[in-house]
């Protein structure tokens, strides 16, 4: 009955070769972490986490900058992060004698916050810059750090008036 | 592993140099970071963003993302009088400069906007390599030596919040700063946000104010009919907001 089986064993060799074949590139070209976590190459976790940082964040500043802190905790801008305005900088945390941060134009700087907009929170204190300085750059009359201007000339008092008014429109 | 006397003596200085690290702000690698203790995701508090685009600028600078590409954006929105169904959206270079002064009526407010972190997200679904996976903390990455560049998943984003990085030719979005929340870092975005609108938040963590501020309230998250599972939580959103 079964004498002419030859052919079939040619045929069952040929699959066994294909398949050897087979598992033996898919163990090559498979990564090794693939399936550890899911559907995905298990490694590729540790590659995104193992990238360099570029905002130090406001922890290592102040662990430094403590000055800049007690005026800071004087007024409302205690909230806003050092690296809001002044950018990243997890290289001068590392460095800092040598990778100094650049100093900041405080009509760009201020406006990107505090220029009127009609879709800002009404609480939120906001200016028209054109009517509000006339070209005079912000920290003239307001310290960045401690904006508030408590002690000034009349001059400037009128100034903080007309912010305050604004603010709450 | 059994912590015997003999391990924890050897555990202690390794331990000693890894918070130094933690410390250090900038660390390469983050030995005390387990996958299993965390569940990210993000609250974000409408009514205190002020559209100043430091989100925006803050992510471009820490992910490298090229320009005109977006892995967070903010959205200005015009709602006239009764019509919360056809609100009108501007996003004007993904509102990376800011905004224009806009002095007109009716309901006006930012939304910012970023990858959801979906728990049943689309995107990982459709991948046909396993190139976007969820993370077991919660966070839906992309392995770019894996990528395709087939756009698959730049479709099923209902976000979208994909795109194809014209350098490298895969799929991007936003990481969630995986490489600083695994050191200890929040993400640049919520580093650099003026007034506290966005908030990393980890739902593992019992101490997290994240569980308070769910309780009392009125949170939604996007296109809830889509069932993704997203997890960056929107306070005071209005109805109008796609």
């Amino acid at each position: 009955m079964f004498k002419d089986i030859e052919h079939l064993i040619r045929l069952a060799v040929v699959i066994l070769v294909l398949l050897a074949i087979f598992l033996v590139l898919r163990v090559a070209v498979v990564p090794r972490s693939f399936g550890e976590y899911g559907h995905y190459r298990g490694a590729a976790i540790a590659e995104a986490a193992a990238r360099p940082v570029a905002f130090a964040g406001h922890d290592v500043c102040e662990a430094c900058h403590t000055d800049v802190v007690e005026q800071k905790k004087q007024g409302k801008h205690v909230v806003v992060p050092c690296e809001a305005c002044h950018g990243a900088l997890a290289k001068h945390a590392d460095d800092p004698a040598s990778v100094t941060p650049a100093k900041l134009d405080t009509a760009v700087v201020c406006a990107r916050c505090h220029e009127a907009n009609s879709a800002k929170p009404k609480g939120f204190p906001q200016v028209v810059t054109a009517d509000h300085s006339d070209g005079i750059a912000c920290d003239t009359c307001h310290q960045p750090h401690r904006p508030k201007i408590e002690t000034a000339p009349s001059e400037t008092k009128k100034t903080e008036t007309k912010t305050r008014t604004e603010g709450k429109n | 592993m059994e912590i015997t006397r003999r391990r924890l003596l050897v555990l202690l200085p390794a331990a000693a140099v890894a918070w130094k690290y933690v410390l250090a702000g900038t660390p390469e690698a983050s030995p005390n970071y387990k996958l299993t203790e965390h569940w990210w995701s993000m609250l974000i508090d409408i009514p205190k963003c002020i559209g100043c685009g430091s989100c925006v600028r803050a992510c471009a600078e820490e992910n490298d993302v090229p320009d005109s590409f977006y892995r967070t954006w903010i959205e200005r929105y015009h709602v006239a009088d009764w019509r919360i169904e056809r609100p009108e959206v501007e996003s004007p270079d993904g509102g990376k400069q800011g905004f224009p002064p806009n002095e007109i009526g009716g309901k006006n407010f930012f939304v910012p906007k970023l990858c959801n972190h979906c728990v049943d997200s689309p995107c990982t679904q459709v991948c046909p390599v396993g190139a976007t996976f969820v993370t077991p903390d919660g966070v839906v990455l992309v392995d770019k030596t894996y990528c395709l560049g087939c756009r698959y998943c730049i479709q099923a984003c209902p976000y979208g919040c994909r795109f194809i990085n014209p350098k490298t030719k895969t799929a991007e979005k936003c990481s969630l700063c995986y490489h600083r929340i695994t050191k200890g870092l929040t993400t640049a975005c919520c580093e650099v946000c003026p007034t506290g609108a966005r908030q990393l938040a980890d739902l593992k963590n019992p101490k997290d104010p994240i569980h308070e501020f769910l309780r009392t309230h009125n949170v939604q998250i996007l296109k809830p009919h889509m069932a993704t599972g997203a997890k960056v939580f929107y306070n005071g959103m209005d109805g109008s907001v796609r």
